[in-house]
């Protein structure tokens, strides 16, 4: 059965162009694999930005039951966990194991403190996002100058 | 690379492709066969049903996904990014393209690729003769 595994990928030659520019200004984007057996890197990949009154991060969770995902919150830090089950339940030859799955947990930290009683998350497409408020005593405060 | 890779079997002969320069990902997939098919997972999040485009083409299937997402406020910290979705593979001849089936879900994206019927693999009976 495996006589036949010329399951060729074109993008070879692009792939061994990238690793030839890395470094000189023509890098890829950043990936957005996940619990990849073969990265180093901590999961789930996050993206964090800001405004004056929230904070807003971005996870890459796909495949990830919804309900299986637990967030917790203590002052300046949110911690992400749950499971992937392995995506490929099927048996025969594998030709390619490029997904990763499994228990997974991480504990970011927040550039400020937040309130815990205005955060929202939302899971849509395999992509987890939380949007959280800054705590009423971080946020900057106008004080008004009186002439005396 | 994973040691059930491929790669060792890639040919030299690899058709060279022209593609704008453009950003893009490269999606991680799993390829699994079995006696009735291929079964390709592929992970997009990020991507939905509308930008999603597979197409077989002259025996190559490319995965493409357009992401129309954006983060809100200056980015702080950064570990991904987001661009369209781009992958292609040469399906072997014996896959029905006919019959290739696609489904999304929670950002991962399951292909079905089925053997044709006559590329499955046949019990014949032996018929004793007295």
């Amino acid at each position: 059965m495996a006589s036949w595994g010329f399951f060729n990928e074109l993008d070879n030659l692009r792939r061994e162009m990238d690793e030839a520019f890395r470094g000189v200004g023509m890098v890829r984007p950043l990936a957005t694999t996940f619990l990849s057996p073969s990265s180093g890197r901590r999961f789930p990949l996050v993206n964090i930005s800001e405004d004056e009154g929230e904070i807003c991060l971005d996870a890459l969770v796909p495949g990830v039951d919804p309900k299986e995902l637990q967030l917790s919150l203590l002052r300046e830090t949110i911690s992400i966990a749950g499971a992937r089950k392995s995506p490929v339940d099927a048996k025969g030859v594998v030709h390619r194991s490029e997904l990763g799955s499994g228990r997974f947990s991480r504990t970011i930290d927040l550039p400020t403190e937040i309130d815990p009683d205005r955060t929202t998350a939302e899971y849509r497409d395999g992509v987890l996002r939380i949007t959280m408020h800054k705590a009423e005593h971080v946020m900057p405060r106008r004080i008004d100058v009186k002439v005396a | 690379m994973a040691a059930n890779s491929l790669t060792h079997d890639i040919t030299q002969s690899n058709k060279e492709e022209t593609r704008a320069p453009e950003r893009f990902l490269r999606p991680a997939v799993s390829i699994v066969e079995d006696e009735s098919g291929l079964l390709l997972t592929a992970d997009l999040p990020g991507a939905n049903k509308d930008g999603l485009d597979i197409n077989v083409d002259k025996g190559i299937l490319t995965i493409k996904a357009e992401v129309s997402r954006q983060q809100p406020g200056r980015p702080i910290y950064s570990e991904f990014e987001w661009a369209p979705y781009f992958r292609q593979f040469q399906m072997p001849d014996v896959i029905d393209q006919s019959k290739v089936r696609a489904e999304l879900n929670n950002g991962v994206l399951t292909l079905h690729l089925p053997k044709a019927e006559a590329a499955k693999p046949r019990k014949i009976e032996v018929q004793v003769v007295s």
